[in-house]
């Protein structure tokens, strides 16, 4: 099979995934206790005549798989709706804190890469070291320790004892330096798991490299040892890091809905678990697909990656 | 390699067991792991410093969490020992906000509650939830998984297709989403945790099932006439498991760090629970007014609790599949 049809296959694989997905969005709300119109009113009273329009305007008079395709048509054309908190509709409040949840991932991701794969090639070139052994504690630390207060401990020292960054996030454009100067502890925090994953998938997928025949024959034709490592051994080894990396999306949407709540960042994480505070299911519905379908697509783009970087892959 | 990139959800995920060389040999009737093989995971475990001290910090805090407060069942005290020297939830034992003293080793809270008190007592809320979520998960997930795997065919396919679309979720934003929707409650949250994950142990049973049936014991077995259900229960399932046990071990540290982010965001129990993460919500804001203590404390139970799971997980890896090199993981660290 060719590249190009392992493609087109793999997308094709996905599209009974996305339709579970928003089935399964879709359903979850209908299991909440009351009536849907009982939300849309945030549980006040109302006339019958009231009721009955919401009702038939919220298609409630149709069976349930009526309402699923109506919902469903409506949500590919990306209109989820009015929030129920406010007249505006929840694809304009996702459009506006959208952007700032992906810079923060974004920067989140790339802290992780860049201090992640140079830790884990060191831990593994010098394995047994007391550097190999240090990252190793310092990798599981990073891993259990609880996001929310490791950014409650930065603001700790960095905002309040040493008073260096601001402690709320400023009034400025999303690009702004402040804003970027402002972003740099939700980073740390948001980024820190990822990279102490990353360590460790590096050293091993390094350290299971370095064991190759190639690696000897690198070396016995005299290649300085920083050129084996760095033109064959990382190049091979990033095959499975890289792939790994599309799969953070999930890891770190979870991140971000603690640490933007940590910091008071306003992104997509915040804006969901308010409106879960604030029973507004409509938001909730619209980013939790949103989210799943972002997992989706990243795992179908790992599994090309992947395919396209490795050619022994059989597919 | 083969790889599936969700599998492990932020844990090691561990592939390369099924003990090829030592289980393929026994065709009487069990081919569970033989006791000279267990006492030699137990030695290999034993030798290992960092489990080990993992393993101490979880007995110790364990039963800091047992013996905080008296333990009652039906009206019968069956526990009277008290090493929490107040009512976690007696608000205005002290002034509110005083800093550590020897009356109050870790200071009090906004409500004057006594934080010392509050840290012994939540150790049972993320512990129980750790254990009861993870052995309900492998209630649910294990026999599905394994079903999946041997049966084949439809089964298979529905089985997958539905973990396939549970995978798409992110761990916490499902867990969130179904707390928001069954409301809070230690129960619901117990739910919750279950519900999103069962799906990473029946993936990984399922793997490993399906290398297992392909085994000569197995074949001797059906060979001699034994019925599925007991091939599967008695030949299958027991060759399979050491991985799901390793991931469980793991997914504890894991479960307990969720159930504590969901306690932070006010979504867990009830608010003003002596939960470990709850204690925390109070957040940034006693931060700035310099009341440091109300968040270090907690926050470095759950540290000091899931270290120490990762540590006994590693360790148990080590001991069940000794031909990786000690410190290398032969795993996937997804996400």
């Amino acid at each position: 099979m060719s590249l190009r049809r392992y493609v087109l296959r793999r997308t094709l694989l996905t599209l009974p995934i996305l339709l579970g997905v928003s089935a399964l969005t879709f359903g979850l709300v209908k299991l909440l206790p009351g009536t849907p119109v009982d939300y849309v009113l945030q549980f006040q009273e109302a006339t019958p005549e009231l009721r009955a329009s919401l009702r038939a305007q919220y298609h409630l008079d149709e069976p349930i798989w009526r309402q699923y395709l109506l919902w469903l048509s409506d949500v590919l054309r990306l209109d989820f709706g009015e929030r129920v908190v406010s007249d505006r509709s929840v694809s304009a409040a996702i459009a506006e804190r959208l952007p700032e949840t992906l810079v923060l991932g974004s920067i989140s991701f790339l802290i992780a890469l860049l201090v992640g794969i140079p830790t884990g090639v060191v831990a593994a070139v010098r394995r047994g070291t007391l550097l190999d052994e240090g990252s190793r504690v310092v990798a599981l630390a990073g891993i259990a320790t609880p996001n929310f207060w490791l950014g409650l401990l930065l603001i700790l020292v960095f905002g309040v004892h040493l008073n260096v960054v601001p402690v709320i996030p400023p009034v400025a454009p999303l690009l702004a330096p402040e804003s970027l100067a402002f972003l740099v502890l939700p980073a740390i925090t948001l980024g820190t798991a990822s990279a102490a994953l990353f360590t460790r998938l590096t050293r091993s997928a390094v350290t299971e490299q370095l064991r190759k025949e190639y690696v000897r024959a690198a070396r016995a034709k005299g290649l300085p040892e920083r050129t084996v490592i760095v033109k064959h051994v990382l190049r091979n080894s990033l095959i499975s890091v890289v792939t790994v990396a599309a799969v953070q999306v999930a890891f770190l949407v979870d991140g971000a809905v603690v640490v933007e709540r940590v910091f008071s960042w306003p992104g997509l994480g915040r804006l969901l678990v308010r409106a879960i505070l604030q029973r507004d299911f409509p938001v909730v519905q619209a980013v939790v697909l949103l989210v799943a379908t972002a997992v989706v697509v990243a795992n179908l783009l790992a599994d090309i990656v992947y395919a396209w970087l490795d050619p022994r892959i059989t597919y | 390699m083969s790889r599936n990139p969700l599998d492990g959800r932020g844990r090691l995920r561990v592939r390369g067991f099924g003990g090829d060389a030592d289980s393929a040999t026994d065709d009487t009737g069990t081919t569970t792991a033989t006791t000279a093989q267990r006492a030699r995971a137990w030695d290999r475990f034993r030798r290992d410093r960092a489990a080990r001290a993992g393993l101490v910090i979880i007995v110790v805090m364990a039963l800091l969490a047992v013996f905080a407060r008296p333990v009652e069942i039906g009206g019968v005290v069956v526990q009277p020992i008290a090493l929490a020297p107040y009512d976690p939830a007696a608000s205005g034992v002290a002034p509110a906000y005083r800093p550590p003293s020897l009356a109050h080793p870790f200071g009090t809270d906004w409500a004057g509650r006594d934080v010392f008190s509050r840290v012994l007592y939540g150790g049972r809320y993320s512990l129980s939830i750790g254990v009861i979520a993870v052995s309900l998960a492998l209630v649910v997930g294990v026999p599905l998984g394994a079903v999946a795997g041997y049966v084949g065919g439809w089964v298979d396919e529905t089985i997958m297709r539905l973990v396939d679309v549970l995978y798409a979720f992110p761990f916490l934003v499902l867990a969130i989403a179904l707390v928001a929707v069954f409301g809070q409650g230690f129960w619901k949250l117990v739910g919750a945790l279950v519900a999103v994950g069962w799906i990473g142990y029946a993936r990984l049973i399922r793997g490993e099932v399906l290398s297992v049936v392909e085994r000569d014991y197995v074949l001797a077995a059906r060979a001699l006439g034994a019925g599925d259900r007991r091939i599967l229960a008695r030949h299958v399932v027991p060759n399979a498991i050491a991985p799901v046990v390793v991931q469980a071990t793991l997914n504890v540290g894991t479960v307990v760090l969720s159930a504590a982010a969901l306690g932070f965001l006010g979504l867990g129990l009830q608010p003003g629970t002596a939960e470990w993460g709850s204690m925390l919500s109070a957040g940034r804001d006693t931060l700035v007014g310099g009341e440091w203590w109300v968040t270090v404390f907690p926050g470095l139970a759950i540290f000091l609790f899931v270290l120490s799971i990762n540590l006994v997980g590693d360790g148990v890896r080590d001991a069940l599949d000794p031909d990786t090199d000690s410190g290398t993981y032969r795993t996937r660290e997804a996400r």
